[in-house]
């Protein structure tokens, strides 16, 4: 079963008088419990795409079924629900709110979910994950009292706080020295592995592909390599 | 559902808020100054223009005056007060049935001369009347001595209180308390003197007066009413006292008291049983509680003394009744000058507040350009990001009123403590305040909000 089928996606920007094709018919399938990374060198079309895929963007033409979800009409307003059920974002910059504790930061995206949860049962849930991203003690620390991979470690319990059936992560180990660019990215596999969520790595550094178990490569607006239709077994 | 997620907002707002204090407090400044501004200025206003009222009522602005109504013959009216309608009792009336009316006089007028030693005086008012009267002057503070009293009413005592210019021209500088003057061979001591008044608006001084008991002026100096009081005429009240003793002896309360009308024949009794009626004043002085009140008031004196006379729905009034129609324009046109004048400084100082809420919110909303992005990749959709910096700005503009009305209370106090201005608290001050500060929130924090909502999540999350 695929959580992801993207059918002859294109995406081109308009810049004045002049249309600058992005994404030139990607075709893609990628099934539940993948760990998946997105390589290419910048302004490849990797960011694009991943835009597309996180619906912060529409797609020029073409397809995009999340999750059985026909995605690609929908309204903004629409795309804002499927971004707060379905998925989960981490950033190259962590982009934690600042004075805020870790705690309320997780809790962040339930303040958007439209199912009914009592404080106490928010705060239960986050305060699990944030056990679960092993951070038990500094759940009422500050960003600014947290180191890099700590901040990291307190954004992906945030985008894993309503249960996505997938997980972006957009350059997640920019910011962070070598070893805890390992430590997050085992976390990533740890996750994939015991949860079975989805994850899409989306990166330019080889090493950090290497943690995946498939690599799609993207280059000038067309994958390359890793591609699997929908339908092809992976 | 909605309602929950709208409280979820607003609490998100008020987080927000708490993250940054220092900004929060800055933004809430222009409305605090703003709202404390209003709040003094319609304080000071309110009680500088409930003064100036006092000061045009007690001119008089609130006076009406009841006199009786017109006779007339063959066509030929012989003006206000040519006849006889209005009594003491009528006066007792509208002061306890009319609400709206603040005090009572009731007057006898009488014009002669007034003799001490070897000076005498014409003064230009000679009223019998109520220690009511200075009430309804609003002329409550004596020179000396002391008004006289109801008792001296009911005993007719020989007593009267006199005006400054009359002190003047009849003793000379010297003190007249205790002094006796002769009005018509009657005896009056003297027990009060008047604080100087001046001139009214028509030019006639208020101060050339003698006040007396209106019994005393009535029984024992006019005889009779105003329109023949005076010395020339005292042989024809004679005359009418001289006949009314003999018929109706029932009328006569007080000594000397002359009958009001000529006695009917048995027939004239029997085809129009009229009540008697004891004794009448020259005219009825009163007072409204205020000047908005006069139009009022008039209903109600008009309702009670229509009762009271018994006229039938449909007949004239048997009296008709002044107000002051000049001075209480004057006085509505001040206070709205002042009213309006205290508005527009409030709104300009208001429009101030919210113009600075605005700057402070847009340079907000740049400064926030990442959160914003972030909380629409986590879900928010556009109008949770306008509700929550709408939110943001109309709690801010709430609090910051709230300090205002607070601090500008205080001030106010302070002013009056300090300063000796007069100052009062304006419940409408405080509420529209209040519901402007609001406003200025939702109108000033909207374009910002609006401008929040509408970012790409995209360019916003990319912003440095």
């Amino acid at each position: 079963m695929n959580v992801i089928e993207l059918h002859n996606i294109c995406k081109t920007y308009h810049v004045g008088e002049l249309d600058v094709p992005v994404l030139k018919g990607i075709t893609l399938a990628v099934g539940r419990g993948e760990l998946v990374a997105l390589t290419g060198a910048s302004g490849s079309g990797k960011s694009t795409l991943m835009n597309i895929l996180g619906c912060l963007d529409r797609p020029s033409s073409g397809r995009y079924v999340l999750d059985g979800q026909d995605i690609s009409g929908l309204s903004a307003d629409d795309r804002a629900h499927v971004r707060n059920n379905k998925i989960g974002f981490v950033f190259q910059n962590f982009n934690l709110l600042p004075r805020t504790s870790a705690l309320e930061n997780v809790i962040l995206p339930l303040t958007y979910a439209a199912e009914h949860l009592t404080d106490h049962q928010a705060t239960g849930r986050a305060l699990q994950l944030i056990e679960r991203v092993g951070l038990a003690d500094r759940a009422h620390h500050e960003p600014s009292q947290l180191s890099g991979g700590q901040q990291q470690r307190v954004a992906i319990a945030r985008a894993l706080v309503n249960r996505p059936s997938i997980l972006f992560a957009d350059e997640p180990t920019g910011n962070l020295d070598s070893r805890t660019s390992r430590e997050v990215l085992s976390m990533f596999e740890q996750l994939n592995r015991e949860e079975g969520i989805t994850i899409i790595l989306v990166t330019h550094d080889q090493e950090v592909a290497r943690h995946a178990r498939r690599a799609i490569h993207i280059s000038d607006g067309v994958i390359v390599d890793g591609q699997f239709g929908p339908g092809a077994a992976p | 559902m909605i309602p929950f997620r709208i409280l979820r907002t607003i609490r998100t707002a008020l987080k927000a808020l708490r993250r940054n204090p220092m900004r929060a407090a800055l933004t809430a400044l222009g409305i605090i100054i703003g709202v404390a501004a209003v709040i003094i200025m319609m304080e000071i206003g309110k009680g500088s223009s409930a003064a100036i009222q006092r000061t045009i009522a007690s001119m008089g602005a609130n006076n009406l005056l009841i006199q009786p109504g017109t006779a007339a013959s063959g066509g030929v009216s012989f003006g206000s007060g040519s006849v006889m309608t209005l009594t003491p009792d009528d006066a007792e009336a509208v002061r306890r049935e009319c609400p709206a009316v603040r005090a009572v006089a009731p007057m006898v007028r009488a014009r002669t001369q007034v003799i001490y030693g070897n000076r005498n005086w014409v003064p230009f008012f000679i009223f019998g009347t109520t220690p009511d009267y200075l009430e309804v002057r609003e002329w409550t503070s004596l020179a000396a001595g002391e008004m006289f009293t109801d008792s001296d009413i009911r005993n007719a005592s020989k007593v009267c209180v006199l005006g400054q210019t009359l002190v003047r021209e009849l003793f000379a500088g010297a003190s007249p308390m205790g002094k006796e003057v002769r009005v018509q061979n009657v005896s009056f001591r003297v027990i009060g003197v008047l604080t100087m008044k001046g001139a009214n608006m028509m030019g006639m001084d208020q101060d050339d007066i003698l006040l007396a008991p209106w019994t005393t002026v009535k029984y024992r100096v006019t005889g009779t009413s105003a329109q023949t009081a005076n010395q020339s005429t005292s042989s024809a009240s004679g005359q009418s006292s001289g006949v009314s003793q003999s018929v109706n002896s029932l009328s006569k309360l007080y000594p000397g008291q002359p009958s009001l009308y000529p006695v009917p024949s048995a027939s004239q009794q029997a085809n129009t049983p009229l009540p008697v009626r004891f004794t009448n004043v020259d005219q009825i002085l009163t007072a409204a509680r205020s000047g908005a009140e006069i139009p009022l008031a008039l209903r109600q004196i008009t309702q009670v003394l229509r009762e009271r006379h018994r006229l039938r729905p449909g007949e004239p009034d048997d009296f008709n009744i002044r107000d002051m129609t000049e001075m209480s324009t004057t006085m509505s046109s001040a206070s709205k000058l002042m009213a309006n004048l205290l508005l527009s400084v409030a709104l300009i100082s208001l429009v101030v507040g919210g113009v600075g809420i605005m700057n402070i919110m847009l340079v907000s909303v740049t400064e926030r350009t990442r959160e914003i992005g972030l909380r629409m990749a986590v879900g928010a959709r556009g109008r949770d990001i306008l509700r929550q910096f709408l939110i943001e700005a109309v709690v801010m503009c709430l609090a910051g009123g709230a300090i205002g009305i607070v601090l500008g209370q205080g001030v106010s106090k302070l002013i009056t403590f300090l300063l000796r201005w007069p100052t009062e608290t304006s419940i409408a001050a405080i509420v529209s305040s209040v519901v402007v500060s609001a406003g200025v929130g939702i109108i000033f924090g909207f374009y910002p909000a609006w401008k929040a909502a509408r970012l790409d999540p995209i360019e916003a999350l990319r912003y440095e």
